[in-house]
């Protein structure tokens, strides 16, 4: 493990009432790596996300990004500082259409100065193109560009999670947050996010974290793995080491 | 050939008020487009501005300006800012604590704010209808022996006034990025905000914009009607609502619609019926649109997803 994470979460906690989500969930992200977490089904892993990205604040424990504490912060400014993510169901502006889903998605590199954008100075319009081209650059390398001007609500579903990723990485992150990127998808579409996400990685040097049920792709494309059950942190390391783990195996299988 | 200009001039009244009807419904379909709330506080900005174009003219009058061009701009500056401002605290004072609760807080925290609002002009300016000043009398007439149509110069304006407010927010919500990033947070506010989009900002702004409107309509229908009072906030705020659920609700040319249909209705009631039966109509309007289709004219029905 690299000797800065990028992301670092520690004892990360959070209750809902009488319900301990996650229980001290500690987990370590360093730059340019694909983690995932597995876990099985109400394991609290979409939580720890939820946790993360700013969407719950949570009850406990801390989440610091770069060397700064991001847990006491809205989600805009935790997607500011480099942190964007996916939901397990699309969630993109149907009535939108597809580059404008990718436009608004970098409404934060906006001009900070609201009032430019009444008056169409040249920096504006430079500001605006800059916006353009990342979108159509986004859209070519997701296989969209010919949708352009498509509702997004349109596209097919396949589509749509292309969609949602490359809305992600116009934002310019440091870290992606995909969580059950592949649910729904056939095989082919499964091997083409495969693909994508080891892209995105070796190409973009983007840190990838993952909730994922597909094995085959988490197997696969991982650098390590966190298990967590029933809210809590159950093993850590690389696929293998986990794949071997006696405790994973309980977890999944269950006992006799 | 008598009857038909009747008609028509009961078409053009109606085209009248309906437009200010549709400035003020389009604050409450924005909001509830936003945040899903019903900002029942919102007849209340339209009142107060209207106060407030009262106060400017009455006040500039005196001060010896007659240039009316003048007075009118200075009075819709001024009371574009003051309802903004009024809009704007309100949010952050009764809205924003109350917004992850149920929507039946929120509600009664808009109501609550909406009688508060109310007393508080009724305290500063007295309970008596207050004259706005009419400064521009006149219009064309034309039409036949038996019946001529009139057009006031007033409603011309009303007209072009409502017209290029509308043109502006179209253009304001299509083209610019914070448009974009408000019909962003129309669709999934969450997840706008976890794009990097600031949602309180886009909430305050989306009150702003109401109330910006409810001004515009307080000046043209305070010079209209020429009078005043601390309760005429009520009426206008449960038409425009009216017409906002009839042109469906969070859509913005539904608003407009709405407000056009009440508008012309009210107007032909008022010419065939009787005046008293106004009101009768509209809230009648209003229970069957609920009735038959909840979803309004212009609205898409609300699917619910298992």
């Amino acid at each position: 493990m690299a000797d800065t994470p990028l992301l670092s979460v520690r004892e990360l906690s959070m209750r809902f009432g009488g319900l301990l989500a996650v229980d001290r969930v500690s987990m370590d992200v360093a730059p340019c790596e694909v983690v995932s977490i597995i876990g099985p089904n109400g394991a609290g892993k979409t939580t720890v996300f939820n946790c993360i990205s700013g969407f719950y604040r949570p009850t406990g424990g801390e989440v610091i990004f770069e060397g700064k504490p991001m847990h006491r912060l809205p989600g805009f400014k935790i997607a500011r500082a480099g942190m964007v993510r996916t939901f397990q169901n699309v969630r993109l502006f149907k009535e939108m259409t597809v580059i404008e889903n990718l436009l608004v998605a970098q409404h934060m590199q906006a001009e900070r100065n609201l009032l430019k954008g009444l008056f169409l100075t040249r920096g504006f319009r430079r500001r605006e193109a800059e916006l353009m081209d990342r979108a159509a650059h986004w859209l070519e390398r997701v296989g969209l560009i010919e949708f352009a001007n498509r509702e997004a609500g349109n596209l097919a579903y396949g589509q749509q999670r292309r969609l949602e990723i490359a809305r992600c990485m116009v934002t310019q992150p440091k870290l992606l947050m995909l969580d059950e990127p592949a649910a729904g998808l056939n095989p082919n579409e499964t091997r083409d996010l495969d693909r994508l996400i080891v892209q995105l990685k070796e190409e973009e040097g983007i840190t990838v974290l993952l909730i994922e049920h597909d094995m085959s792709l988490v197997m696969g494309i991982s650098d390590r793995i966190y298990v967590v059950n029933q809210g809590q942190p159950l093993a850590n390391g690389t696929p293998e080491q986990v794949r071997r783990n006696p405790e994973v195996i309980k977890a999944y299988l269950g006992e006799e | 050939m008598e009857a038909s200009l009747y008609f028509l001039q009961q078409v053009i009244n109606g085209l009248t008020i309906g437009s200010t009807y549709a400035l003020i419904a389009i604050g409450y379909t924005m909001v509830y487009g936003i945040i899903g709330m019903i900002n029942f506080a919102h007849g209340e900005i339209y009142m107060i501005s209207t106060y407030v174009v009262f106060i400017v003219i009455a006040g500039l009058s005196m001060l010896g300006i007659d240039s009316t061009v003048f007075l009118m701009a200075a009075a819709l500056l001024v009371a574009v800012i003051v309802a903004s401002a009024h809009a704007f605290a309100v949010e952050r004072v009764a809205y924003r604590p109350v917004r992850g609760s149920k929507r039946l807080i929120a509600l009664i925290s808009a109501i609550g704010m909406s009688i508060f609002l109310q007393n508080y002009i009724l305290l500063a300016q007295g309970s008596r209808d207050k004259a706005i000043a009419s400064l521009i009398p006149g219009g064309w007439q034309f039409g036949g022996d038996g019946f001529a149509v009139n057009l006031s110069y007033m409603q011309v304006i009303i007209f072009a006034v409502t017209l290029l407010s509308m043109t502006v927010l179209a253009l304001f919500i299509s083209r610019s990025r914070l448009g974009r990033a408000c019909r962003a947070c129309s669709q999934d506010r969450g997840m706008a905000n976890l794009l990097g989009i600031n949602t309180d900002l886009i909430i305050s702004m989306t009150f702003v914009i109401g109330a910006a409107l409810a001004a515009v309509a307080g000046l043209l229908l305070g010079m209209y009607y020429g009078v005043v009072n601390p309760y005429i906030g009520f009426l206008a705020g449960l038409k425009a609502f009216t017409a906002a659920v009839l042109g469906g609700i969070g859509s913005i040319p539904g608003a407009v619609l709405g407000g056009l249909i009440l508008g012309v209705a009210e107007a032909l009631t008022g010419a065939y019926l009787s005046t008293e039966y106004n009101d009768v109509v509209s809230f009648g309007l209003l229970i069957l649109i609920l009735l038959f289709r909840p979803w309004g004219i212009l609205g898409k029905p609300e699917v619910e997803k298992i």
